[in-house]
């Protein structure tokens, strides 16, 4: 896999997190800014998708363990879209707050899986 | 006369900072559902995959985080739906998921078959308190329980909160008399 894209991926999503969260702490309801930043690193899951599949392609298989790699992944790419969801339900400062965990959920999971991917088994 | 009173302000004061503070302990359970929520598929899933494929391997560690997902499951629902049996099952499982992560926790201190780490399993969910998780499984269960006690109130009057909602009925004349 693409380490830097894995990195970026993880630092924008953190930064989105903490956007989100202190927006929510601070009683901002889900808006354009807070949602955009979820509906970003949710396409950059979507980027790590395709890297993950086009990487074996070009030669640079994982050398750790794809299938646990895309169970994290596909549990990722559910978790914007079910916090996104529920900001669109309901509509008050805990929502975003939520997103705000959502992405640095991601964020972790990000590292986690450039670690699957590596293997992570002396 | 005399008990009229100091009876008359109080529950106006409760009227008026039940329906925020209502919201807020509703916030705050939902992000803490959500958190819950997160960490059940998580845990669940990695078990499953682990049990499928490595299971012989390190037997201990992915069995302990097997049930530890199964616990975080019923936990995110017993928080999520009403009623006060599952308010009884969210005590009950997040005393068993706080009991849990203290002593698999300790065991996975002395015994590296408990632990895991640097197996194939990479540790279970709750070995080192948590320590692969960001610590979240020891913290999680105690922010839980502070959550639920402060729902206690909630289920000796039950219909409070649906009676703060249809408050604008302006039903009561001592609240007139201001």
């Amino acid at each position: 896999m693409i380490e830097w894209y894995a990195i970026v991926a993880a630092a924008i999503a953190a930064a989105a997190g903490v956007l989100c969260l202190v927006l929510g702490l601070f009683g901002v309801k889900p808006g354009d800014l807070s949602m955009g930043a979820v509906a970003l690193v949710e396409l950059l899951l979507l980027g790590q998708l395709g890297v993950a599949i086009a990487q074996p392609l070009v030669g640079n298989p994982p050398t750790g363990s794809l299938v646990e790699f895309y169970i994290y992944l596909i549990v990722a790419l559910l978790i914007p879209l079910l916090a996104g969801f529920w900001a669109l339900v309901e509509r008050d400062r805990w929502s975003t707050v939520v997103l705000g965990i959502a992405c640095l959920a991601i964020a972790v999971m990000v590292v986690r899986m450039n670690i699957i991917w590596t293997g992570h088994i002396a | 006369m005399s008990s009229a009173l100091p009876d008359d302000p109080q529950p106006r004061d409760a009227d008026q900072s039940r329906p925020l503070r209502a919201r807020r302990s509703r916030g705050v359970g939902i992000v803490l559902i959500f958190v819950y929520a997160i960490l059940a598929i998580g845990a669940t899933s990695r078990a499953i995959y682990q049990m499928v494929t490595v299971y012989s391997q390190a037997p201990i560690p992915i069995t302990l985080s097997a049930i530890s997902g199964a616990i975080y499951i019923l936990a995110t629902l017993a928080l999520f739906l009403p009623g006060r049996v599952w308010y009884r099952v969210a005590w009950v499982t997040i005393s068993f998921e706080l009991l849990g992560v203290l002593v698999v926790g300790t065991l996975s201190l002395i015994s590296p078959a408990v632990a895991g780490t640097g197996t194939v399993s990479d540790g279970a969910v709750w070995s080192n308190y948590g320590i692969g998780y960001g610590y979240i499984p020891v913290v999680l269960p105690v922010l839980g329980m502070l959550w639920l006690r402060s729902r206690r109130g909630q289920f000796s009057k039950t219909t409070s909160v649906e009676a703060t909602s249809a408050e604008p009925s302006t039903a009561e004349p001592s609240s007139a008399g201001s």
